[in-house]
């Protein structure tokens, strides 16, 4: 397989992620701002350093306005992290590696790109904002349908897959560092009804408030949403979960390469430390310090694969 | 008269175009209708498209498709393999002989001038001599009808011909369409062409080569016009799709990088011209090629098809030579006809060209696409004077042919069928074993009315093209 394939698929898979958690941290967000205005400007401020473009949205902008935000996410051209400019992307990465996807695949990609073409054409109204947030989902949810029922569980499949659980892992780290103080035990708000809607929102941007509430019977406590989300290896957004599938797919590589590369072993550090502990002795050594330390090691991985995999000359 | 490949020259409707014509007449109209904008939706969303350079996604467009088949019988279609292979044989013949010996010069069959001073005459290749001696691994040769049995060549393109995978699509989205049809109808398959494409070129490995020849196919990149093509035959093939940075030179053989490092590549089904293959050897301007790729071919170590240097043999002042080259290399006459050809840089051509010219098409000798040229009987008398002023200035650059009444084949119109002008590029594979034809091919056809101008880029569109079973 060609370096450069696997650098395409790579980075396709990580586009259409960021495209699914951008949805998502949006229908957070916009839930708040409908319903506590006053928080609103807060919550899109977190919801835009998230996806690292607050200082680019601020250039633009002056005020964080529900209208503008909703703008920016989704339709910017300006702005590469928008919903339009990753499909964009993907559906370009898709187009050069086309003989490493199946058919299938490919019209669904294409597919994908020409629905949220139409559907962003024009400025979204904050009413049609749910319906248009379901499509992206749906759309992705046909392309993972897609990948999952028709792709050979090859060296294309793994780095398809690498790239999705990359991203996926640094989107959950990114909501965790910009909403960590909440999860703190020292905040002595806790119960208070503001404390409360955040939580929900934290679960609510990793689709994991049905799931949690069945676990923990409607109790939310700030220790176990953390846990939830960074150690537990049956919610597949968690850190943990993540670098589960990582490891996995680099194990595969390993197999059918015949060789074990530097970043499996990086990769296997990781997981480790993801699973070694119980969430007390994370916060007891630093909640902060340790999502830091994981965004940072996630970002050395990718760049890593890239090395040991030849994506470029 | 102008010769209609359903009706003829008058109303009795042909016989190859029966059992069809008998089926479209019992079809509700607007249900033929829904269904050609139904193709136009699958093709959409399946992305068969050609890019135009320059623009963004807006640039990728789609070729009109027509709904109503171009039917040719067994008994025509093997006409027209005899003289087809004929003239791709002489084809060869030609090429082997212009980079060795160079009889036919010494025999004065062809000027020298024409090959020595002809940019498409390729110096580095003068004695090396590809595997199985097969230069043209992929010939598309451009056939045009005049009436029941007139079928002349208007072009052979033995560089990097396309439009193969409009043929393969084209009958995909018939068969989805209207499946009813091909159980009532025998008509031969053609997607077959992507395994005997990869036969094909497996055929012609070097002597490098261990075991299963790896086939990598070079495209410019996705901007390129053509890059649906060529990503749909790698993935049909099971071949790479690669472009000239993921190939490089390694212990003198040609490799692509992949994931567990370079790895060796047999054959190269390039999609490049000549000048981008080699920036060492060709173009020193060029970032599409390899560096020193031309080297480790002349050594015998890696197949290039086509063969740089074919060029040489569809040059369209060539192609006024077709007949003599084909008696001189297989000593028979050609059993395709030639369109008369003048060549402008011949004064007494030049003369009656510019007698003629309202009559006449005149073609640059290196053009394509349609482009810079003249169709005189739909031209203005301004673009006439300025043509005049073109052949006078550079006699040399154009050659001159009569206008030929292209046979029409019907096309689905708001108002029932409506004939339009057509052309036929058939798909010719060479290998040592064997010369072989699709039975089919690209039938593009110039969708406004009266038109005779076929190219995509100038209202031209395209149909399946059928032949039928014995």
């Amino acid at each position: 397989m060609l370096g450069k394939t696997a650098d395409g698929l790579f980075w396709m898979f990580r586009y259409l992620e960021r495209n699914e958690n951008t949805a998502r941290l949006l229908d957070a967000g916009f839930r708040i701002a409908l319903t506590r205005a006053a928080a609103a400007e807060n919550e899109w401020a977190s919801v835009l350093t998230t996806v690292g473009v607050k200082q680019a949205f601020q250039e633009k902008y002056e005020r964080m306005e529900t209208a503008h935000v909703i703008d920016f996410l989704l339709r910017d051209s300006s702005n590469p992290s928008s919903v339009m400019s990753m499909i964009q992307s993907a559906r370009h990465n898709a187009r050069l590696l086309r003989t490493a996807l199946t058919r299938e695949l490919w019209s669904a990609t294409n597919e994908c790109w020409l629905t949220l073409r139409e559907l962003l054409a024009r400025r979204v109204r904050e009413r049609e904002l749910p319906f248009v947030l379901s499509t992206i989902q749906q759309q992705n949810a046909l392309l993972g349908g897609t990948l999952h029922g028709t792709m050979m569980r090859n060296d294309i499949f793994n780095f398809a897959r690498l790239g999705t659980f990359l991203e996926r892992a640094d989107n959950t780290a990114r909501i965790l560092d910009v909403k960590y103080y909440l999860l703190l035990p020292s905040v002595s708000l806790v119960g208070s009804s503001l404390d409360n809607v955040q939580w929900e929102t934290i679960l609510r941007s990793v689709s994991a408030q049905r799931s949690y509430h069945r676990l923990h019977k409607g109790e939310v406590r700030p220790r176990e949403i953390a846990n939830f989300l960074m150690l537990d290896l049956r919610m597949p957004r968690s850190l943990a979960f993540c670098y589960s599938k990582i490891v996995d797919n680099l194990t595969h590589l390993a197999k059918v390469y015949e060789v074990r590369q530097p970043s499996f072993d990086q990769a296997e550090t990781v997981y480790v430390r993801l699973t070694d502990r119980s969430i007390e002795e994370v916060f007891e050594s630093g909640l902060h310090e340790f999502i830091q330390d994981f965004i940072r090691d996630n970002n050395a991985l990718g760049r890593q694969i890239e090395k040991d995999y030849r994506f470029y000359g | 008269m102008n010769f209609d490949e359903m009706f003829g020259t008058g109303e009795t409707r042909r016989e190859s175009y029966r059992d069809y014509h008998q089926w479209f007449e019992s079809q509700d109209a607007a249900w033929l209708h829904r269904k050609s904008d139904e193709a136009e939706t699958v093709f959409r969303r399946i992305g068969i498209t050609f890019s135009v350079y320059g623009e963004e996604e807006a640039s990728e467009r789609l070729i009109p498709f027509d709904v109503v088949p171009r039917i040719i019988s067994s008994r025509e279609w093997s006409r027209l393999v005899r003289g087809i292979r004929q003239r791709v044989q002489a084809m060869n013949a030609f090429l082997h002989d212009v980079y060795h010996r160079q009889e036919i010069l010494r025999a004065g069959r062809i000027p020298v001038e024409l090959i020595a001073e002809n940019d498409a005459f390729l110096p580095q290749m003068i004695g090396v001599s590809p595997p199985g001696n097969v230069y043209t691994h992929v010939v598309g040769v451009d056939i045009v009808r005049t009436g029941e049995n007139e079928f002349y060549v208007l072009e052979d393109n033995a560089r990097t011909p396309s439009g193969v995978s409009y043929m393969l699509e084209n009958r995909e989205i018939m068969l989805q369409m209207f499946p009813e049809l091909f159980a009532q109808i025998n008509v031969q398959a053609v997607g077959n062409y992507p395994k005997n494409l990869r036969r094909s070129l497996g055929n012609c490995v070097p002597r490098s080569c261990e075991g299963m020849p790896v086939i990598a196919v070079l495209t410019p990149g996705m901007y390129n016009s053509a890059y649906f093509e060529h990503a749909f035959l790698a993935g049909q093939m099971g071949a790479e799709l690669v472009e000239g940075h993921d190939l490089r030179v390694v212990d003198g053989r040609v490799a692509m990088r992949t994931t567990q490092g370079y790895a060796p590549v047999d054959v190269i089904y390039r999609r490049v011209d000549d000048e981008y293959l080699d920036p060492l050897n060709f173009n020193p301007q060029s970032l599409l090629g390899v560096p020193g790729i031309f080297d480790v071919y002349r050594a015998g170590r890696v197949t290039i098809a086509n063969a740089p240097g074919t060029g040489i043999a569809d040059d369209k002042a060539i192609y006024s030579y077709m007949p003599d080259i084909i008696e001189f290399y297989t000593g028979e006459k050609a059993l395709l006809n030639n369109v008369q050809t003048w060549r402008c840089s011949e004064p007494d051509a030049l003369r009656y060209v510019l007698d003629h010219l309202s009559e006449l098409v005149v073609k640059e000798v290196h053009g394509s696409g349609g482009h810079g040229m003249l169709v005189g009987p739909t031209s203005s008398n301004e673009e006439l004077v300025a043509f005049r002023n073109k052949l006078e200035t550079s006699p040399g650059k154009y050659i001159a042919q009569p206008t030929l009444s292209l046979s029409t084949t019907p096309i689905l119109t708001k108002n029932g069928l409506d004939p339009r002008h057509v052309d036929l590029r058939v798909f010719v594979l060479v290998s040592p074993e064997e010369i072989h034809m699709t039975p089919g091919g690209l039938t593009r056809v110039a969708l406004n009315k009266g038109s005779l101008v076929v190219n995509s880029s100038q209202g031209g569109g395209t149909k399946d093209t059928w032949v039928l079973e014995e």
